[in-house]
């Protein structure tokens, strides 16, 4: 699960700016995740860290994308391995437009294309397992996945940031 | 392939359409369309799961509907509960704040709607490669295009997030009132920008009037009927988009009822079910299931109302009503043109709200005789929700029945897909870019499959074309 981080060096003067983005319905069992990580990882209070969450991604997204550095896009998963995937993430090409939510690549590609910004940027997929009906609360496998996946997103936003310090003195 | 058997070509589920929703097309053994359908596959099961809950919960709760729209449920279920605490008369600060939280909601699924849905059909052309007809595309011919949608959804988001508290699970509106007002610091930031957006709400208006101008005689053609339209108006006629007696009227202009009374919708609107869609088919109960079908959203609305409270886009307006001499304006493709109307209108409203001091008001919330069954009527942005509970003496809701906007336009959008796969489907190769035609129609009444059948879901589009005997001619995948 260790993620490469790009060696790109960042043309933003100042502190380093990540945000933090789960999005998903906690109305609709596991498909709340990413809200719910977020609603954890906000608690925590990172410092250089904004946490946001979304019912789905949409185009005003892409202009919180390009006001920051990294991006980490948090999502439930119904078929990655347990108990998460963390995967870097590049502007597509061809825009999935699906339906009225768009894809990370497409927010990213707009952020880049519209608004001249092309962070550095993630997929953070929770493995989920129940996503049929209505109801509120993670099944358990959720929410043990939701604990790895905290710990492992804690700890590198942390190595992040480390790095950052060192490239910068 | 073969054009010597009956075909049937499924497309499932429409893209850049929220939810799940397939298209069918037949045709029969010439190649000609036999009949075309827009199906929704999924369930309902959104009543059941608010059952039992207690209804102060319902304003949140019903936000889990759907993600485009939850701002529209929030409030349609906050103005039904306002009639369970017998608080529907509210403070100035309260009413003023949900407005202004509506408008917001208004302005950015409108402006999401036209410069990223809407705009790579009607910039490129129906029929043109799917891979250069997208909102990325739209950055690389019109930059300041798609760079305005982004920053007019943005801005009405922040609208949002100021009045509902924040942007998901908005929590602003409560029974009999607003938890929160407007402090002057929110005003002054949405101040800011106030100026840019009118400017750039206005020239949205241009485009959308330029186009359907200029493609009159096509859209006439495309996917047009003749339809009745409803909407609710305030009690001068005025249009209104947060609250005021339910309109009908004919495809002429003639009255079919008007400003009934929230609570007596039940008395004039009945849903019909039909066997081979899960979503419900509203009509106009004096007039019956076969004729009584309407249309209702930002074409319905601008027909149905008398004039428009704000000078631009009353202006606006009058050009649209102009093009039909008065008449009810019946091309499928007028939606887009009405929906920058709205968008203008949102705006203004919003400017108007903004320099109001009842925003600063600390009277939030009022309370009076208790009830037990309630309705809550809004015109969201695809139209007319209805919300209606019935609570028992627990404070427990037991019985709840939503009709969304999208629900209303079931038949006026089977109608438009039939319309547009006979005229540019029938003995003809089926291309990507003929099947994007239906799509196209669908897509001007901007509707929401996922409220509409109460699931999320997000799916490849897959057409599928099958002979009579059900086996595979040709399949069409695309994310």
């Amino acid at each position: 699960m260790g993620v490469p981080i790009p060696t790109t060096p960042r043309l933003r003067s100042g502190p380093m700016r990540v945000l933090v983005l789960g999005y998903g319905n906690p109305g609709r069992r596991d498909d709340g995740l990413g809200p719910r990580l977020a609603e954890e990882l906000s608690r925590m209070g990172l410092p250089g860290v904004d946490v946001d969450a979304a019912y789905q991604l949409q185009a005003e997204d892409a202009a919180a994308v390009a006001d920051h550095d990294v991006v980490v896009f948090v999502d439930a998963d119904v078929s990655c391995p347990d108990p998460f995937e963390m995967r870097p993430v590049l502007p597509a090409g061809e825009p999935r437009f699906s339906t009225h939510s768009l894809a990370p690549e497409t927010v990213l590609s707009m952020a880049w294309k519209y608004l001249e910004a092309k962070p550095e940027a993630y997929v953070l997929a929770i493995r989920g397992e129940d996503f049929d009906g209505f109801g509120e609360g993670l099944s358990d496998r959720a929410r043990r996945n939701l604990s790895a996946a905290l710990g492992f997103i804690e700890k590198f936003l942390e190595e992040r940031a480390s790095s950052c310090e060192k490239a910068s003195t | 392939m073969s054009t010597t058997t009956t075909r049937k070509v499924v497309i499932e589920p429409v893209t850049r359409v929220e939810g799940h929703g397939k298209v069918t097309i037949l045709l029969d053994e010439a190649g000609q369309v036999e009949r075309a359908r827009l199906h929704i596959v999924e369930f309902r099961g959104f009543e059941r799961f608010i059952q039992g809950r207690p209804f102060w919960e319902m304003p949140v709760a019903v936000q889990r509907l759907c993600g485009i729209c939850p701002v529209s449920h929030h409030l349609a279920a906050a103005k039904a509960m306002d009639r369970i605490v017998g608080g529907e008369n509210l403070t100035p600060t309260a009413e003023k704040m949900r407005r202004l939280m509506h408008y917001g909601q208004m302005f950015q699924s409108h402006s999401l709607h036209f410069f990223h849905l809407a705009s790579p059909d009607l910039l490129f052309g129906f029929g043109a490669d799917a891979a250069v007809r997208n909102v990325i595309a739209v950055a690389g011919n019109f930059p300041e295009l798609g760079k305005q949608g982004i920053m007019m959804r943005k801005y009405g988001q922040e609208i949002i997030r100021m009045t509902a508290g924040k942007k998901i699970h908005g929590t602003g509106a409560i029974p009999g009132g607003i938890n929160k007002n407007l402090s002057i610091a929110e005003r002054d930031e949405l101040l800011v920008d106030l100026d840019q957006m009118k400017i750039w709400a206005r020239a949205a208006v241009k485009i959308a009037r330029d186009y359907t101008v200029d493609n009159l005689e096509m859209a006439l053609g495309f996917g047009s009927f003749e339809s009745n339209h409803m909407s609710i108006v305030r009690a001068d006629g005025a249009m209104d988009l947060y609250d005021g007696g339910l309109r009908a009227i004919t495809a002429d202009g003639d009255t079919i009822f008007d400003h009934v009374d929230n609570q007596a919708y039940s008395d004039y609107i009945a849903e019909e079910v039909k066997p081979w869609s899960y979503m419900k088919f509203p009509f106009i109960k004096s007039i019956g299931p076969e004729d009584g079908w309407y249309r209702v959203g930002p074409l319905a609305r601008v027909n149905a109302c008398d004039f428009i409270d704000t000078p631009e886009a009353e202006a606006a307006r009058q050009e649209f009503m102009a093009v039909t001499g008065g008449r009810p304006n019946n091309v499928t493709l007028a939606y887009h043109w009405t929906r920058m109307i709205e968008t203008l209108h949102s705006i203004e409203k919003i400017e108007e709200l903004l320099h109001d001091p009842d925003l600063q008001g600390e009277d939030l919330v009022v309370k009076g005789e208790r009830r037990n069954e309630t309705v809550g009527i809004i015109e969201a942005p695809r139209g007319t929700l209805f919300h209606h509970y019935i609570v028992d003496d627990n404070d427990q809701v037991v019985m709840a029945n939503l009709i969304v906007s999208t629900t209303s336009n079931n038949e006026p959008m089977n109608r438009a897909v039939e319309g547009v796969a006979k005229k540019y489907l029938s003995g003809r190769e089926i291309t990507e870019g003929l099947l994007n035609h239906v799509e196209v129609a669908i897509r001007a009444y901007d509707p929401c499959l996922s409220c509409a059948t109460h699931a999320l879901g997000q799916m490849p589009l897959v057409v599928d074309l099958v002979d009579a005997s059900g086996a595979l001619l040709n399949s069409r995948k695309r994310g």
